[in-house]
């Protein structure tokens, strides 16, 4: 047993397979929750929504919620013409929500926590909403970084401020979310790690200390899965937000 | 001093600043989100979104502070 709090980011391989070209192909125990999140979502959405009744059982209930909350994000957010960007937002959305949520089941590995996995998330609505930019505005898509109002004289310093803090976005999109997780979850293993390392200690009454750690950590957990919604929900709301930025404000 | 040391008051010093700045801004946001709540209980939902929204924002830079620390701490 590992009692190093950062040995459950590690990635393990399930099932070897053959380096193929110098790429190791192993199924490791990242991608499998990966699947699992989105078969997961697949599941929930195609089953609940398998009797469309007009007043919803429980599971079509919750799969109406997601579908909801979602388009309300879109509208307010993105705007009216972005409607068709849904099923994209919905399913970064629902992704990191089941991937965070998963992680928070014990034994199992939080795969939002890595920053390869962040970064290809963020990598991705912002590759795609630089790219929705040219193809709607062609070359006026650069007078985004001049802001309208400010002085000529001013443009030699705000220009390069403004493409600075654009080319940031995907690295604070990414690194917020890795970020949260990873530190959530090792602050979870190393309270946990109290309990044992005072029941080594004190002995017998140590295990009547170590209940201490526990209530906290029983504490930290219900603030670790308001984090992992709320961090989809962030990244969700940020994707919308670069949507419109991309629509409109060019 | 050894570069073992620099780099725990490297790390320590990176965050306490940062640390002091999220929690005032933390502080402000709530706080504002708490007076228009009571100016207005109707428009409850609308503003808390937008509360959270900032909360995790600002949230962030202290993770960034946290990386930081860890990057000097550790490489």
């Amino acid at each position: 047993m590992a009692t190093d709090p950062l040995h459950q980011f590690q990635i393990q391989p399930v099932v070897e397979l053959p380096r193929v070209a110098g790429l190791d192909l192993s199924l490791t125990n990242s991608a499998v929750y990966m699947i699992l999140a989105a078969l997961l979502a697949t599941g929930l959405l195609i089953v609940g929504m398998r009797n469309r009744s007009l007043v919803p059982t429980r599971l079509q209930s919750i799969a109406e919620l997601l579908y909801e909350f979602v388009a309300n994000l879109v509208r307010e957010n993105a705007g009216a013409e972005a409607r068709k960007y849904f099923p994209f937002v919905f399913s970064i959305f629902i992704f990191i929500l089941f991937g965070n949520l998963l992680g928070m089941i014990p034994g199992t590995f939080t795969f939002t926590s890595h920053i390869i996995v962040t970064f290809a998330l963020a990598a991705t609505v912002f590759l795609f909403v630089t790219i929705l930019a040219l193809v709607k505005h062609g070359l006026h898509f650069f007078s985004f970084f001049m802001p309208a109002g400010t002085p000529i004289a001013l443009a030699v310093i705000i220009v390069p401020i403004e493409v600075i803090s654009y080319l940031s976005r995907p690295v604070s999109l990414s690194i917020r979310l890795f970020a949260n997780m990873m530190a959530g979850h090792t602050m979870l293993k190393v309270f946990a790690g109290f309990t044992v390392s005072m029941g080594a200690a004190l002995g017998a009454a140590g295990y009547a200390f170590g209940l201490v750690p526990v209530i906290l950590n029983v504490a930290l957990i219900g603030f670790e899965i308001l984090v992992a919604f709320m961090q989809a929900y962030v990244f969700t709301v940020l994707t919308c937000i670069y949507i419109r930025d991309a629509l409109e404000l060019h | 001093m050894d570069a073992e040391a620099a780099k725990f008051i490297g790390a320590g010093l990176a965050v306490t600043f940062a640390l002091a700045g999220v929690g005032i801004g933390l502080g402000n946001i709530f706080s504002n989100l708490i007076a228009a709540i009571g100016r207005n209980p109707a428009a409850r939902n609308q503003v808390f979104g937008v509360g959270i929204l900032g909360f995790a924002l600002t949230e962030a830079v202290a993770l960034f502070a946290l990386l930081i620390g860890f990057l000097i701490l550790f490489s």
